[in-house]
């Protein structure tokens, strides 16, 4: 059914308009080179829902197509292939979809930007990286396009160049993936010794006669597929900004917002989840690993929604929000469900894409305002962006109708009830209870209250911006958040142009029906036809089926959570306005903690950073000047230096230097030539 | 064909004599530069031509050339697949260097280019010699010219690090050479085919390993003999410094892939813990000190010892990835690191200062610098796609699976490597190249020249080429390192 020519154009279209882009931009001109990367992005976007389509309908085997050997060393082989099956067909359609949007939304955006071809290649280079990404047939492939993307953000975040906070951002991004891809390459190795190849379609069937086996590493016997789906998934941290390698994450809103978007939020950032549920063939037999994974999952969930209860930057409680919904994805895939985190990432690509674009909209239309307390009452001023920031708001504190049989609701409805239903089925068998369960439902309250706090601090209210606003110009000029030439004097924040608001009306929709649509493909009857085998569940593993056993109140206590939140949003932030600060100074303690982000910052600051500085410090100038060139080659060094000051003092010395070392050339090489001859 | 390597080795030589007979005349111009170009393009012609006749498949050496020269001793030539791929990195690098050369030799051109020439026959007579003595002679004469590169065209502290160079190196392979007399007195050959199946006792082996190894790991460098090479870096002109990145490092890897595995198996064996150790301290030592540097060569020249430290983990390691990902390694790094050098040279050319902190905003005035050395920095922190991910991730996986006590330690401890670099290349790249332009004597800086645009294109099609299809390398490797690997572990067992 899916012709090779279809599959390579959708995967390397992006490239090729990364490519041209990048190198001819400036000859092509913004318009054109804009246009060709969008293009091309909307080429690879039809054919990817086409072959998502005959997926969905069951029309489609799963394939892989060989292009190339890649790494050929004895029995480490990998070659450059297009892996497709239903997981990777979600991929594909997720990550051109909103590759796609953010690429149009784009031409509003950066109107004003004196570097929109860069900017327009980047963004397709990081597409590509991430097809490949979700392509990939083995590690080396897949690690390929896992580095690939962080590249692509780092060169993202780091877009405006000049602002000092966004280079440190970018690099911070680059470095702490870098720690969780640490410990993915070491996991990659650990499969590799353990099974004598790195690729998937080889690798999966082996899995299940290792399970029970012991593996020896750092001296110590290990659970063997425990130990290498621990190590794999240090990586799935770094790159989903779980607890531990989240911080990275907030600071990457240094990007522009269409950046946050589509790598911050739909795409990049669940790659881990992807790579968890790709491997769910080892993770099913990976149990300990597994409970590590719900763990760091549920944790994620609860800390970065308590973070976002205190952020004012617009786009940092979106951002903590979406570290928030990893976590939910995390631990659904961490109890076993995979296909709930699967659908959760769908549907949430849609209405966090939509959120995170609008809240574009706003500071686009806030003439680059995005500290919240400087908003307010603008609802009447954008009112498209209102309402499709209304539906993302819905469909993200996962309001709707739970009747059995009949449940209406936006998309986030659908896959959180799926998560917490199969978080509860499987609390009374796995190590951690319910543990999960309750957190999920606990953060789904504080989901709802933050978001709707975003949404009455900023479209709500009172206007605070009417004279602040118009003076204090925090950025600066040229290197600015859709920074445009309004200029100061009279401050009115106006609505985004067609070219915006397309992007975030399709948006909508997908936010809107993705839940209802997709249910039963993803995770209802028809979910074992949908998958086929591309997901692996163990015969064991009924959760998805247990969901439907669960008491009513179970399918109820989200809701019931979400609905609380959403009272006491609109009691603190609506009814009584000024409250929110007010509390905020009550409780300074706690509204600090929540503020600074639980001080992570400051401690990975002063261990890590500090750290290596010290000691790179006390290498350099001990270590290597003190000790090694003091003590080791002293007399050499000596020497060197005496004869230098012999010398040195006139020019002609030279003749010196070049008699003595053909000497020394010429007395080596005769006295062996002589002691040779004399055998 | 029967000729080739003497020629692909002597014809820069007769490049050099060319340039002798024009000296004196009053207006050479430009004619020496051209001479020279000509020449090291020739000599890559001559490289790839034998490569074109190479069987990656046969086993042992081709091309062999063999003379009786004098006593025992014997004018023979051969490549293997082992340092087949070193020839043509060298043959690969040089004409690129006479091209950065091309304006900022300001003084005495002709001898320069002349010494350049040399020391091109000299590094490829390293790699392609079978004879031992003619190794060493080779080996041992390379130092001379590039002392007088750092010593004559270096920077301000050019003799004392002329001579930290020198003497580092040459305090090392005296060892070496005694080494090399006791072997052949033993032996009663100097052939290295011949030695190479000469099975010597276990307590001769140490000795002589450990002699090998004082020479070859002052060459590496390794840890903690690596000092010289930051301040030679730091002092030579920019093509020396890529020759000796580039090349010069790689002939203490070559020396223990050609001698130190095959000649001393069971010395090997005993000694890969030490290796493992030095590696993983250097890997780490050095990333720290290089993330402290304020200078963009010196920064440049820890990373290399850092990679470096990838290497000789990955010889050691005995297995198929381990060495395969080593060699890999040695010309991956030649081309990323000579490549990072000549990036610092286009800056240092036009404002004679590598201070980190006198740059800052380059990526503004030079787009296209920003984007070369974006690719390189990349090349550097061993990203995906790029040639210095595929060497990385082979030694650690190769050591990983290496039958050595504590080889996942040594894993453990190198793999933080990649983190590190990413924290030094990108600090340095952050510091030069983004930010707001506030140096004023920056203001007019100007982007890349067609020139150099000549001298990277090259090297940013190895990196790509090599990252995204590594096996290029790897079957030309393949038959020469699963040779000595079945050699090195029927002997010693593992």
């Amino acid at each position: 059914m899916t012709s090779e020519p279809l599959l390579i154009t959708a995967v390397f279209a992006p490239l090729a308009g990364a490519i041209l882009a990048g190198l001819f931009g400036r000859r092509l001109g913004d318009r054109i080179s804009m246009t060709l990367t969008t293009g091309l992005l909307a080429v690879s976007c039809v054919m990817s829902w086409t072959i998502f389509t005959s997926f969905w309908l069951g029309h489609a085997e799963p394939m892989t197509l060989e292009l190339s050997p890649f790494i050929t060393v004895a029995d480490f082989r990998t070659a450059w292939s297009i892996r497709l099956d239903t997981l990777s067909a979600v991929m594909l359609v997720v990550v051109t979809t909103v590759s796609a949007l953010v690429h149009l939304y784009s031409f509003g955006y950066m109107a004003d930007d004196p570097s929109k071809p860069r900017f327009f290649a980047y963004l397709s280079l990081f597409t590509f990286a991430m097809l490949m990404l979700v392509t990939a047939a083995d590690f080396m492939q897949l690690f390929f396009g896992w580095e690939g993307v962080g590249l692509a953000s780092y060169l993202l975040i780091g877009f405006w160049f000049k602002k000092p906070s966004a280079s440190s951002a970018a690099i911070k991004a680059f470095v702490v993936n870098r720690v969780g891809d640490f410990g993915f390459a070491l996991g990659i190795m650990t499969v590799f010794w353990m099974f004598h190849t790195v690729r998937f379609a080889e690798l999966f069937p082996l899995i299940a006669a290792k399970s029970g086996t012991t593996w020896s590493f750092l001296g110590y016997d290990w659970s063997a597929l425990d130990l290498a789906g621990f190590l794999l998934f240090i990586g799935a941290m770094g790159k989903s900004a779980q607890f531990f390698l989240h911080t990275w994450l907030p600071d990457a809103m240094e990007g522009p917002t269409p950046v946050s978007a589509l790598i911050h939020a739909a795409t990049m950032v669940t790659a881990g989840v992807y790579m968890v549920c790709l491997l769910s063939p080892l993770y099913e037999y990976a149990p300990v690993a597994r409970t590590l994974i719900t763990l760091i999952g549920a944790v994620t969930a609860l800390f970065a929604a308590t973070v976002g209860l205190a952020q004012n930057d617009i786009k940092r409680v979106i951002a903590y929000s979406t570290c928030s919904q990893l976590g939910y994805m995390f631990f659904a895939a961490g109890v076993g469900a995979y296909q709930a985190a699967m659908f959760h990432l769908f549907t949430h690509a849609f209405f966090k894409a939509l959120l995170f674009l609008s809240a574009g909209s706003v500071i686009h239309g806030m003439h680059h305002e995005q500290d919240m307390r400087k908003m307010g009452a603008i609802a009447r001023y954008l009112p498209i962006t209102y309402a499709v920031m209304m539906i993302g708001t819905i469909a993200i504190t996962g309001l709707g109708l739970p009747i059995k049989g009949f449940e209406i609701g936006f998309a986030g409805f659908f896959s959180k009830d799926t998560i917490l239903g199969a978080a509860y089925a499987s609390g009374a068998t796995q190590p951690l209870g319910y543990f999960p369960f309750l957190i999920g439902v606990f953060a789904a309250c504080l989901t709802a209250y933050y978001s709707w706090r975003l949404v009455f601090m900023t479209f709500h209210g009172t206007a605070k911006w009417d004279h602040e606003a118009s003076h204090e110009d925090h950025h600066s000029h040229g290197a600015d958040d859709a920074h445009h030439g309004h200029g100061h004097g009279a401050f009115k924040p106006h609505e985004s142009p067609a070219v915006m608001l397309v992007p975030l009306v399709v948006l909508a929709v997908g936010a809107i029906t993705a839940g209802f649509v997709f249910a039963k493909a993803f995770v209802g009857e028809g979910r074992a036809e949908f998958w086929r085998g591309a997901i692996f569940v163990a015969p064991s593993n009924q959760l998805l089926a247990k969901i439907e056993e669960a008491p009513t109140w179970v399918g109820l206590a989200p809701l019931v959570a979400a609905i609380l939140g959403s009272l006491i949003a609109v009691y603190v932030y609506l009814l009584h306005e000024g409250m929110g600060k007010r509390l905020a100074a009550k409780n300074g303690v706690v509204y600090r903690f929540l503020l600074n982000k639980w001080y992570f910052d400051e401690l990975y600051q002063a261990t890590f950073v500090a750290g290596a500085k010290a000691l790179g410090d006390v290498f350099w100038k001990v270590g290597d000047q003190k000790i090694i060139d003091g003590f080791g080659p002293n007399g050499a060094a000596w020497l060197a230096g005496a004869f230098g000051k012999l010398t040195g003092k006139s020019q002609t010395g030279y003749v010196y230097h070049y008699a003595f070392v053909m000497l020394l050339g010429v007395a080596g090489l005769l006295s062996f030539a002589l002691m040779a001859w004399t055998r | 064909m029967t000729h080739i390597l003497s020629l692909t080795t002597f014809a820069p030589v007769l490049g050099a004599l060319l340039i002798l007979a024009l000296r004196g005349r009053s207006d050479t111009g430009k004619a020496p530069l051209w001479i020279a170009l000509a020449t090291t393009l020739i000599t890559f012609g001559l490289s790839i031509l034998m490569l074109a006749g190479f069987d990656a498949h046969g086993a042992g050496f081709q091309f062999v050339e063999d003379a009786p020269w004098f006593a025992k001793v014997h004018y023979a030539m051969g490549v293997d697949g082992i340092s087949a791929p070193f020839v043509v990195l060298t043959t690969f690098l040089m004409p690129l260097c006479i091209l950065a050369s091309w304006t900022a030799i300001e003084k005495r051109l002709t001898e320069y280019l002349i010494a350049f020439l040399i020391l091109e026959t000299l590094m490829i007579g390293v790699f392609t010699s079978l004879d031992i003595v003619l190794f060493y002679a080779f080996f041992e004469f390379g130092l001379i010219p590039m002392f007088l590169i750092i010593g004559v065209w270096g920077g301000k502290n050019r003799v004392y690090a002329a001579y930290k160079f020198f003497l580092y190196t040459l305090l090392g392979s005296v060892l070496m050479l005694a080494a090399i007399l006791a072997m052949i007195s033993i032996a009663g050959t100097s052939s290295i085919p011949a030695l190479m199946h000469y099975s010597f006792a276990p307590g001769v082996q140490t000795v002589f390993w450990l002699a090998f190894f004082a020479s070859f790991a002052v060459k590496m460098p390794m840890w903690p003999v690596h000092t010289w090479l930051p301040d030679a870096h730091v002092e030579a002109p920019t093509a020396g410094s890529v020759i000796l990145a580039g090349v010069l490092l790689k002939m203490g890897g070559y020396g223990f892939l050609r001698f130190s595995l095959p000649m001393f198996p069971l010395a090997s064996t005993m000694f890969t813990p030490l290796i493992f150790a030095l590696s993983a301290i250097a890997i780490v030592y050095t990333s720290l000190v290089a993330f402290r540097q304020t200078d963009m060569k010196k920064l440049i020249a820890y990373s290399s010892v850092a990679h470096m430290g990838f290497v000789t983990m990955g010889i050691f390691s005995g297995t198929p990835q381990g060495v395969q990902g080593a060699v890999f390694q040695m010309v991956s790094h030649g081309v990323i690191s000579g490549a990072l050098f000549l990036c610092v040279g286009v800056i240092y050319d036009r404002m004679h200062t590598r201070e980190i902190a006198f740059y800052g905003g380059l990526a503004e005035k030079m787009p296209w610098y920003a984007a070369v050395f974006l690719l390189f920095t990349m090349g550097n922190v061993g990203l995906p796609g790029t040639s210095g991910f595929v060497g990385e991730i082979l030694t650690l996986t190769g050591t990983y699976g290496a039958p050595t006590p504590g080889a996942t330690w040594t894993v453990l401890v190198a793999a933080t490597g990649v983190i590190l670099s990413a924290v030094y290349a990108l600090t340095l790249y952050r510091r030069t190249m983004f930010g707001e332009v506030t140096n004023p004597k920056l203001a007019n800086i100007l982007d890349l020249s067609v020139r150099e645009v000549v001298i990277f294109t090259p090297l940013i099609f190895g990196t790509l080429v090599l990252g995204v299809f590594p096996n290029l390398v790897f079957s030309l490797t393949e038959t020469s390192v699963a040779d000595l690997i079945a050699g090195w572990r029927t002997v010693a067992g593992g």
